[in-house]
């Protein structure tokens, strides 16, 4: 296997990190920006892939499980957190929920 | 090997920008495996077969499937029957095919070219994934399992719908 230089595997996974913030930052819609986490989540792990694969170490494939574990850890107590505040004020408008308690 | 990876990056990043484009969560949902798709198989090009294969199973796999479950349970009040029909028809499914199409034609190139590719010895498998696992990160793995499990706990907490108290002194605290 001809090896991928490593410059272009950082190219994409910062692409796709860039795409995810982009995402993050313009959506209002709380799913949407759930999504884009998880986009730049897996950008991340990308990049560990390139750099272990690029040093030739199972280190960055260890990390992204790490990674892996993390996202779905968030990933399911982001949704319980929507359902709540789906249940609560009836829209997924993040802008809505931007009064505190107390 | 190296156009490989630039298609399947071109299909990553087109995915993506549909994801982050499209007004339908289901949609953007459909985009969104096929992002996890060609990650998987940029992963595949550089070398990570086992981290592939887990992408696919548990990113574009269990994570969706949560997360279609959620926007199922949100239940969200309009014409359901009138937008089912609307989201049934075909052309929706063809972007995404076209996109996971060309994933599969790289993924058949490579199995039939496959004696090639896997003589070099750039792999690492999950054999070195599992030694440096538990050899050692494996306090990253007992940390993981604290995370997974205050996650459910997390989770349960959250997700409980607020029940009323039948008790009759209960119920007057409660208010």
């Amino acid at each position: 296997m001809t090896a991928i230089p490593a410059e272009y595997g950082l190219v994409l996974a910062s692409v796709l990190f860039m795409l995810g913030l982009i995402s993050l930052l313009i959506r209002r819609n709380i799913v949407f920006m759930l999504i884009s986490v998880e986009i730049m989540l897996n950008a991340a792990g990308l990049a560990f892939i390139v750099a272990g694969s690029r040093w030739n170490q199972p280190d960055g494939q260890v990390m992204f499980l790490f990674i892996l574990t993390m996202a779905a850890a968030e990933v399911s107590v982001g949704l319980a957190l929507i359902l709540q505040i789906y249940h609560q004020l009836k829209t997924l408008n993040s802008d809505e929920a931007s009064k505190m308690k107390g | 090997m190296l156009i490989i990876f630039y298609i399947a990056s071109a299909v990553a990043v087109i995915a993506t920008v549909l994801v982050i484009t499209q007004h339908n969560l289901v949609h953007a949902l459909l985009y969104l495996v096929v992002s996890f798709l060609a990650v998987a198989m940029a992963f595949y090009v550089l070398g990570a077969p086992f981290i592939a294969a887990l992408e696919v199973i548990i990113y574009a796999g269990a994570i969706v499937v949560l997360m279609i479950f959620v926007i199922m349970m949100l239940n969200l009040r309009q014409e359901s029957v009138a937008q089912e029909k609307k989201w049934l028809n075909a052309q929706i499914v063809v972007g995404p095919l076209i996109l996971t199409i060309v994933l599969a034609g790289e993924l058949l190139y490579m199995l039939s070219t496959e004696a090639s590719i896997n003589l070099s010895g750039d792999v690492i498998g999950a054999k070195a994934v599992g030694l440096s696992l538990y050899g050692p990160y494996v306090i990253g793995v007992e940390l993981s399992g604290i995370l997974l499990m205050a996650g459910i706990v997390g989770a349960y907490h959250l997700g409980r719908q607020k029940k009323k108290v039948t008790h009759r002194f209960l119920e007057k605290q409660e208010e």
